[in-house]
């Protein structure tokens, strides 16, 4: 269950970002190493949101730094 | 028989205020330009060009220009260059607002007047500087068409100093219609109801919002930005030439009802219960 929400994680970054899904690793910044901009941050928030069914608040979402991260919140979360 | 023309056949606008493929403005510039309209569309800075201009592409649409609505020279290189390329504009879509994000929570009480001058700046009187430059080049008519919420009627938790900035707006809806209407310009404005926006992104409790419209709207259900698509071809092409200066709710009724719904009654128990406000 765990790897499945990774998986579906890592899909949404590959998507949204238009990167090579072998960048997206676990430890990956959005913005240092995927070349998200502040924006992508929102939209990757609000596409996890979607996929997921479930909140991500602001002062989680400035949190939300690596692939990890948003994984980690997510098995937490829903 | 001749096959019906498309609503918007040969009809040119620009849309002002596309973020991403959720916001309303594309909504509606995907409903105009399936009735065959011509598209032209502002940005406000790098990375929302980015996402611009795929999306612009995407309806045929080569001309993708820079705005700052706040700057009057770069409103005035939009309308040159528009004047430049048509000669003429028949519609304009005007999705622009801005607030401080953090006074997009808590109290109205407390807004300074750096954000209540820039938020209104940016949310109501472009729609007047836009027109400005507008206006003479409808030279067969026009449709303006900018976008509100009901946070400008009544008052809406968090949503603040945007609701005296949209109140000013749908003001200045009536004002902009009543000066152009001699010139067959007509000025409406869609009261759309809460939507997940890259902007909406900005207001708190707003999943909460989204609920308890959905079960509080006679409809039963939230609004899609093809939805207020629909209802922005209808104000954009000739089926509502008889309509200025109109608010016209796109909010599957919410703007009607008086209390919460007593048949959601044990959802909207549930959903208090488990409501903490963000702040």
């Amino acid at each position: 269950m765990s790897n499945d929400i990774a998986e579906r994680v890592k899909k949404i970054v590959v998507e949204h970002l238009g990167v090579d899904d072998a960048k997206v690793t676990e430890t990956a910044s959005f913005i240092d190493d995927l070349g998200a901009d502040s924006l992508d941050t929102v939209e990757l928030v609000m596409a996890f949101e979607e996929e997921f069914g479930c909140e991500i608040p602001d002062d989680a979402a400035e949190k939300i730094v690596t692939v990890k991260d948003a994984i980690d919140f997510i098995q937490e979360h829903s | 028989m001749t096959e019906p023309q498309p609503l918007m056949a040969g009809k040119r606008g620009l849309v002002m205020g596309v973020a991403n493929d959720r916001s309303i403005a594309w909504g509606i510039a995907k409903a105009v330009h399936e009735q065959g309209a011509e598209l032209a569309f502002t940005y406000q800075g790098e990375a929302l060009e980015k996402r611009v201009r795929p999306l612009a592409e995407s309806v045929g649409s080569d001309q993708v220009i820079a705005c700052d609505v706040t700057d009057d020279a770069s409103i005035d290189a939009v309308f040159t260059q528009i004047e430049k390329s048509w000669g003429q504009l028949d519609f304009l879509v005007h999705a622009i607002a801005y607030a401080d994000k953090e006074e997009l929570k808590g109290k109205y009480l407390a807004t300074s007047r750096d954000n209540f001058l820039r938020s209104l700046d940016i949310s109501c009187y472009s729609l007047t500087a836009i027109s400005q430059r507008a206006v003479p080049l409808m030279k067969d008519g026009g449709s303006i068409l900018t976008l509100t919420y009901y946070g400008a009627e009544r008052v809406m938790p968090h949503y603040n100093v945007m609701g005296v900035a949209k109140a000013a707006l749908e003001a200045s809806v009536r004002y902009l219609a009543a000066d152009l209407g001699d010139q067959r310009i007509r000025v409406n404005a869609i009261s759309a109801g809460p939507i997940k926006t890259l902007a909406a992104s900005g207001i708190g409790d707003f999943r909460h919002i989204l609920k308890w419209n959905e079960l509080n709207s006679p409809l039963r259900q939230n609004v899609s930005i093809d939805q207020v698509g629909g209802a922005g071809l209808y104000l954009l092409s000739n089926l509502s030439t008889g309509v200025t200066g109109e608010v016209h709710h796109v909010d599957s009724g919410y703007h009607v009802v008086g209390m919460m719904s007593v048949d959601a009654a044990p959802q909207l128990a549930e959903l208090l219960k488990n409501f903490t406000p963000q702040s």
